[in-house]
């Protein structure tokens, strides 16, 4: 500025402008500082997201593949010695066939399956003085079941020789990733001498090999076989549970959000509900159990562990939320919506069906999927009403006894036998995690449709 | 608002000689122009909450003419227009008293369906607000949902002519299945026009209609509210003086929640007979 001192009113403005450019490097700097630390915060979110992702999946992604025995198994028609399936006779009455298939079937169950086991075992060791005990222990103990139900499906292939997929032992599939300190004496380790020396073999000639674990899919939890431990039981119960949530919370709460928004008269009791809902949103999950317990169970006698009880506590907790989050939603649309629709005459009811809501879908889509996955991985109500029990079935119908992923977590977590089951927890944690992530893509895909029609 | 500290003295000798001569006009003038009263409103009270927004409003709205509503900032004459209809009942803690008719029925009655009273009375609104739907779609919503078309083709009918009418068949007749959101401002407030017009109401509230367009989009809009007026009573309010002096028949001024002055457009623009209407027309507030 080529301004003189004597110019008063030159001098005047280069004062100020010498004021702001002095302040304004103050302001710039506060301006670089909190941008600063805004960044180095995103970074840190960052940073923790991928070490839990990163720890979940080293831990998880392992346990996908299971140690698997691939055994040529004879079914020594001496040790299946049942004989082949009753045929049903022209002049035999049905319960009488009835009666013969489960006589048959018996003798079936009561066959010495290991015996078959073991022979595989020892045809494909060859030459070794292990006792039966140690091999038999290199199998999953629930495997044995497979065989029958081979036979149970094919009769004829007793007499035969068939390559077989069974599951090793836990122990032998933690000892062979390395889980377990191999300096440690045999008299700490679970395998004994023999069966360590007989996993190391194995898995050198590729007898033993690591497979993708379908049982862990396939498979509902089981205590006697942990290997063959899977979440098929407690992904359906989850499933249930959340069917029944969408069901009952999204109309429910969709329609209260809509009734206190566009239709409530603002009074002292509405605030008063406005209020509740609010607070219901923050009460503590485990208090819905409570009330699930003593509500549905103590008073209505709907069964224990049922998804249904679970999917009605959940739904109870879910409600605040749905109703808060559309509640904003329609708050957020703008008035011109409405008094378009007003002026040409429109009633309440028709501005609200046939302006507010489509327009208020995405925002309702993204508060229900918020709210399901919510429920989703909700886990202490479900300890409150019996879903922590230990349930070795695939629930057939909602009111059956059943778990669910996140209680199968929690259980799995507790399981006395750590080594195994830590890469198990931390794999139905990954299953769990990939369930919420497709349902919130399932979310953004469908309000990008439906977005995309204006 | 400014509050004016003009001393009143001068001024007030010039306007009493001007208001003595405006008296005289009106009076002659009165008896020779037959106005059918469309909608009139006595003594009308608002209030928003505890605080009072209009104060005693009287006015007759006749048929076939053009009322606009002017004003400064806050007066009251956004309020006035929306009790013609009733939109003022969207809005809590809003209160009305007195009364307002239309064709001689109290529209404030208990026994009036305040849907009904919207379809007679339209309106269009300060900002362009079709609705998210197609052309066609944004037209035919008023009549479908009054039950006003008998058929596919009937209903097509009703979308040509309010297209027409409202002067914008011709840009989009090609495309009236896509989006009403997709056009111009000035062309989506002709749309919203449109869909008053469907309905076939008898009355048309326009709230600033041209506050959000450029001057040739103002310019057709006007065009427009001119020709409407064979058809419909309009009322419209406005914050350009000169819009006012071209569209409309007759003026009323708000000042304060107070209905000032209210008469002929030509005789309020050349000869007020209130000193804030003069002032505020010759720009010394608002």
């Amino acid at each position: 500025m080529t301004s003189t001192v004597n110019d008063t009113g030159r001098s005047f403005a280069y004062g100020q402008a010498a004021l702001i450019e002095r302040s304004l490097r103050r302001r710039h700097a506060r301006e670089r500082r909190f941008r600063l630390m805004g960044m180095l915060a995103v970074i840190a979110a960052i940073g923790f997201v991928v070490v839990l992702f990163s720890s979940v999946l080293a831990r998880g992604l392992p346990a996908f593949w299971q140690a698997t025995i691939t055994l040529d198994v004879t079914f020594d028609p001496e040790v299946v010695d049942v004989g082949p399936p009753p045929e049903q006779q022209a002049d035999q009455s049905e319960a009488a066939f009835q009666k013969e298939m489960n006589r048959w079937r018996r003798g079936l169950a009561l066959v010495n399956w290991n015996k078959l086991i073991e022979g595989g075992l020892r045809k494909a060791i060859g030459e070794t003085d292990a006792s039966k005990r140690d091999l038999i222990g290199l199998v999953a103990s629930g495997e044995r079941f497979r065989l029958r139900e081979m036979v149970l499906q094919d009769p004829a292939i007793v007499g035969t020789t068939r390559q077989v997929d069974l599951l090793a032992n836990a122990n032998v599939d933690v000892w062979l990733k390395g889980n377990i300190d191999r300096s440690l004496p045999d008299s700490r380790q679970q395998l004994s001498g023999d069966q360590q020396d007989l996993a190391d073999r194995l898995y050198e000639r590729g007898i033993i090999h690591m497979a993708f674990a379908k049982s862990l899919f396939l498979n509902v939890d089981s205590r006697s076989s942990p290997a063959s431990a899977g979440l098929a039981g407690a992904f359906v119960g989850s499933l249930y549970m959340m069917l029944i949530v969408i069901v009952l919370a999204v109309p429910i709460g969709v329609a209260s959000a809509i009734y206190l928004e566009e239709f409530a008269p603002k009074n002292r009791l509405t605030d008063l509900i406005e209020v509740n809902i609010n607070n219901l949103a923050a009460v503590p999950s485990i208090v819905f159990g409570l009330l699930g317990a003593s509500v549905f169970i103590g008073w209505f006698h709907l069964p224990l562990s049922a998804p249904l009880v679970g999917g009605l506590v959940l739904t109870l907790m879910t409600l605040p939320i749905i109703i808060i989050s559309t509640r904003s939603t329609l708050r957020a649309l703008p008035p011109s919506i409405r008094h378009a629709a007003l002026g040409v005459g429109a009633s309440r009811t028709q501005m609200v069906f046939h302006h507010v809501l489509p327009l208020a879908i995405p925002g309702i889509l993204t508060a229900t999927i918020i709210g399901v996955a919510q429920a989703l991985g909700e886990t202490a109500p479900l300890l409150l009403i019996g879903m922590n029990a230990f349930v070795a079935s695939v629930p057939g119908t909602p009111l059956d006894q059943s778990t669910a992923l996140p209680v199968q977590i929690f259980l799995w977590q507790g399981n006395e036998n750590r080594n195994f089951f830590e890469a198990r927890t931390s794999a139905a944690i990954i299953v769990l995690l990939a369930l919420m992530i497709s349902l919130n893509a399932l979310a953004v895909f469908m309000r990008q449709r439906i977005q995309r029609r204006w | 608002m400014t509050v004016m500290d003009t001393t009143p003295s001068s001024a007030a000798v010039a306007t009493d000689a001007v208001a003595a001569t405006a008296q005289e006009a009106v009076e002659a003038a009165q008896p020779a122009v037959e106005r059918e009263i469309k909608m009139a409103a006595r003594g009308v009270n608002v209030f928003y909450g505890d605080t009072q927004a209009l104060y005693e409003v009287g006015i007759d709205i006749a048929n076939n003419e053009v009322t606009s509503l002017i004003g400064p900032s806050g007066c009251g004459k956004s309020t006035f227009l929306r009790c013609l209809n009733r939109m003022n009942d969207t809005i809590e803690g809003c209160r009305v008293e007195g009364s307002i008719t239309l064709d001689g029925e109290n529209i404030y009655d208990r026994a009036l369906d305040p849907v009904l009273l919207r379809a007679r009375v339209g309106m269009v609104f300060q900002k362009p607000n079709p609705f998210p739907k197609s052309i066609y779609d944004n037209i035919a919503y008023g009549p479908r949902i009054h039950g006003l078309a008998s058929g596919k083709a009937d209903l097509d009918e009703i979308v040509t002519t309010s297209l027409e009418k409202a002067g914008l068949l011709e840009e989009v007749k090609d495309r009236l299945d896509q989006p009403g959101t997709g056009l111009s401002g000035g062309q989506q407030q002709r749309l919203c026009i449109a869909r008053a017009i469907a309905v076939k109401p008898e009355v048309i509230l326009m709230d600033e209609p041209c506050s959000a367009l450029d001057p040739i989009a103002t310019a057709k809009v006007e065009e427009l509210i001119d020709e409407l007026r064979q058809d419909f009573t309009i009322v419209i309010v406005t914050h350009s003086m000169q819009q006012a002096a071209r569209v409309s028949q007759r003026t009323a001024f708000f000042h304060l929640g107070k209905l000032v002055e209210e008469g002929e457009t030509n005789q309020i623009f050349t000869n007020p007979q209130d000193q804030r209407t003069h002032d505020y027309i010759t720009g010394r507030f608002g």
